[in-house]
């Protein structure tokens, strides 16, 4: 890390100190928290990006991904619910993947005799029946249970920890699906389909009640830190908090979400530690090779096609385990929340602001990003609440243009990315 | 029979004709820029979305005139031209202040969709800002050319036939367009430039065609069909900035799938699209119900899918033909 490097991030610190101070402490602590998650998706993308030139478009999907992981590993289970269909459910699951397995037998096993398409159509169709004999009812029942509390299966009542690790898990075994199917198209190609695949996770999320609640939401997700109502009501806290002379239930709001803060660092400090070392072993040299030329690296012997799955499967991984983090950090999981602007394009934005193929830099460009898409909104306000003073504060060009500086921050961020495109495309932090 | 026949036309031929044609347009938009400039346009969304805001305000403007001589046709035809205009002057300041730099540069392909995403990001920041996030309707005039209650009328069936005045004008106009793009690229002087020009550019460059004079006509007829595409879109259904961001995928989905950069392909890609996705999620069970004696009828609604997943089906009908065809079903250019 150069001088100038070091003067960006101080830069970051004084900017969240400045919020601290003049907006308030509260609110300076939530946006690290959410910029150390932001750290981390863009660090992942830096692996499939930076690494390895991989027009990844999907991290939506791997992100809602880390959220399930959250609902099925920490929920408490229905017990009601498992009873009305639960396992109807899994069996009619099984019965879908034995048909996708299936099928893929009977077409490498017949295709080249006469009846190959025919048997397989004859196959699926009766896969597909037995598959919604089974699903249907079954997800009718487990919706009817309760259905304003639960009317979902629930999840295995582990601590919610062990989710982060799940979430990444379950993201790099989706990507490894997906890999399968869409890397080897030319990247634009790759773009579109990964765009789509996410949407469609999105949407089996949004839509299947029965595992995620859908549009109802899971709420009141267990967390890993305690709560601000416990904190208030014990002894030694109240002690504390009096002798630091803050008053007891903002400090306890600001204690759980500094915990929450070390925690996220930790992980944070664990993966850049291991990107790091990634990035200058002779596998991250590799990989860089394989990335500047293709055709080249695979004259040398290198398995292209094996190499790009692996360091796809890695970047969505810490998308997972970053999806998971801030599900736990909200305490809920939202399927129709995750939208491909905030969630996948504001990311690319990081990481190309940042710096790609530098991991200090998509760091730094997770921080400063995230600063400024929270920030562009109240600046824009005042901004135009200056300019437009003269007029009455009841004319109509006023009041529209002061509604829409909500939404100056997608102008803003199209503006950032197109500017440091142009005249610094190798980002803040510039690869060395 | 003949009500079976009816109520599939009513619920699925005619809903996916109309869908198909403005879907058909918009791959037609995104497979232009694909053969002329080599990048996948993520903007295209947004820049319909931009372009049925003027037709909006152009609308509003004419109903405050009291301009109305094209009834029972809606008003918002007679405000297109005007925002097909806006929108080439758009693109055409965008490719000067953007794109042009990256084309001067050679940047690779991928440089310039990750521009286009910037792009995307301001236009729909833009229209957000200006309109709101809220639904726009905008359409006056007659709803109905046939409804439901007078087809039934005149025919004597059980079951009528609805159609939308909009249905047809999103049909007719498609066809039009569709018409003079090809009569455009087939039979005029820019148009064959512009076909030789995406077919082999150092080749057209040697027979001194002027890259400039393309790619300024490539945007004009990506403006254009935005702006009619655009437009029809938000009379048909509503005008909403973040709907129109997720047109961009069924879009693309249509336009990879004929292939990106033919156009005929971008066509049947539209239809193909919005078939699948209109028939796989519809209800069959009305159908079933007028073709075979009522013991037979099944309990269930007989739909494959349900209408949840409307937009995964071009997904996957996408990522298939990216597996099995990566070219799309007309050889464009892929690789």
């Amino acid at each position: 890390m150069s001088g100038r490097d070091r003067v960006y991030f101080v830069l970051c610190l004084l900017l969240i100190i400045g919020v601290g101070i003049f907006q308030s402490w509260n609110v300076a602590l939530t946006m690290i928290n959410f910029a150390l998650i932001s750290a981390i998706l863009s660090l992942g993308l830096n692996i499939q990006w930076g690494f390895g030139g991989l027009f990844n478009v999907g991290i939506m999907g791997f992100v809602a991904l880390g959220g399930l992981a959250v609902v099925v590993v920490s929920a408490p289970p229905v017990e009601e619910a498992w009873r009305a269909g639960g396992w109807r459910v899994l069996s009619a699951l099984f019965v879908a993947v034995l048909a996708i397995g299936g099928s893929l037998f009977v077409w490498k096993r017949w295709r080249p005799k006469k009846y190959g398409a025919v048997s397989l159509v004859v196959f699926l169709t009766m896969a597909f029946v037995l598959y919604r004999f089974l699903f249907d009812p079954a997800v009718l029942a487990i919706e009817k249970v309760n259905p304003a509390l639960s009317g979902f299966l629930g999840g295995f009542n582990l601590p919610v920890l062990l989710a982060w690790p799940v979430g990444g898990l379950l993201a790099a075994a989706a990507a490894m699906m997906i890999g399968h199917i869409a890397l080897g198209l030319r990247s634009d190609y790759l773009a579109i389909a990964t765009l789509a695949i996410a949407e469609v996770l999105v949407a089996i999320l949004k839509h299947e009640e029965w595992l995620t609640r859908g549009v109802k939401n899971v709420t009141g997700l267990p967390r890993p830190v305690p709560y601000e109502v416990d904190l208030q009501q014990s002894i030694w806290f109240q002690e504390w908090a009096s002798q630091l002379g803050i008053d007891g239930i903002e400090a306890s709001s600001l204690t759980v979400k500094l915990c929450y803060m070390v925690l996220l660092i930790i992980v944070l400090a664990l993966i850049f530690t291991l990107c790091q070392r990634a990035l200058n072993s002779p596998w991250g040299r590799m990989m860089r090779a394989i990335r500047d030329n293709e055709r080249a690296a695979s004259v040398m012997g290198k398995d292209v096609k094996r190499r790009h799955l692996q360091i796809f499967v890695l970047g969505s991984a810490v998308f997972g385990i970053a999806g998971a983090m801030m599900t736990t950090l909200d305490g809920q999981f939202i399927p129709s929340s995750y939208q491909p602007l905030r969630f996948t394009f504001l990311i690319w934005i990081m990481v190309i602001v940042g710096g790609s193929g530098n991991n200090w830099g998509a760091v730094l460009g997770g921080l400063l990003i995230w600063f400024l898409w929270i920030q562009v909104e109240p600046i824009g306000l005042a901004t135009i609440d200056f300019l437009t003073k003269p007029l009455h504060p009841t004319s109509p060009l006023r009041v529209h243009l002061i509604d829409s500086a909500a939404h100056m921050r997608y102008v803003m961020m199209g503006l950032f990315l197109l500017l440091v495109l142009r005249f610094r495309p190798q980002g803040l932090i510039p690869e060395r | 029979m003949l009500d079976a026949a009816i109520v599939l036309a009513n619920f699925v031929v005619i809903p996916a004709l109309s869908y198909g044609s403005l879907l058909a347009l918009g791959a037609l938009g995104v497979t232009l820029v694909y053969a002329v400039l080599r990048f996948a346009n993520f903007a295209h969304g947004d820049t319909m979305s931009v372009a049925t805001m003027m037709a909006i305000y152009c609308t509003w403007w004419l109903q405050s005139l009291g301009i109305d001589f094209i009834r029972p046709l809606p008003t918002a035809l007679l405000a297109i031209p005007f925002a097909a205009l806006g929108t080439v002057g758009l693109l055409l300041v965008i490719d000067r202040l953007v794109y042009r730099h990256y084309r001067q540069a050679k940047a690779p392909p991928i440089t310039l969709v990750i521009v286009s995403v910037g792009v995307m990001l301001i236009l729909h920041g833009l229209s957000r800002m200006i309109i709101g996030v809220d639904e726009q309707r905008f359409f006056d005039g007659g709803r109905f050319i046939v409804s439901a209650g007078e087809f039934k009328e005149w025919s004597g069936l059980k079951e009528g036939l609805a159609i939308k005045s909009t249905q047809v004008i999103a049909i007719v106009s498609a066809v039009t367009l569709m018409a003079y793009l090809f009569y455009f690229l087939q039979r005029t002087r820019t148009g064959k430039a512009m076909r030789a020009f995406a077919d082999n550019e150092e080749l057209a460059l040697l027979s001194g065609i002027r890259p400039q004079k393309i790619v300024t006509s490539c945007w004009i007829l990506v403006a254009v069909l935005a702006a009619v595409s655009g437009t029809v879109y938000g009379l048909d259904k509503v005008y909403k900035p973040f709907t129109y961001f997720q047109l961009l995928l069924p879009i693309f989905a249509a336009a990879v799938v004929g292939g990106m950069g033919s156009p005929v392909g971008a066509i049947l890609g539209g239809y193909l699209i919005a078939f699948s996705e209109i028939g796989l999620t519809y209800a069959f069970k009305r159908v079933a119900g007028h073709l075979l004696p009522p013991s037979w009828v099944p309990d269930g609604l007989l739909q494959l899918i349900s209408t949840d997943y409307k937009f995964a089906v071009s997904f996957t009908i996408l990522v298939a033909v990216l597996l099995l065809r990566p070219t799309g079903l007309f050889r464009g250019q892929a690789s």
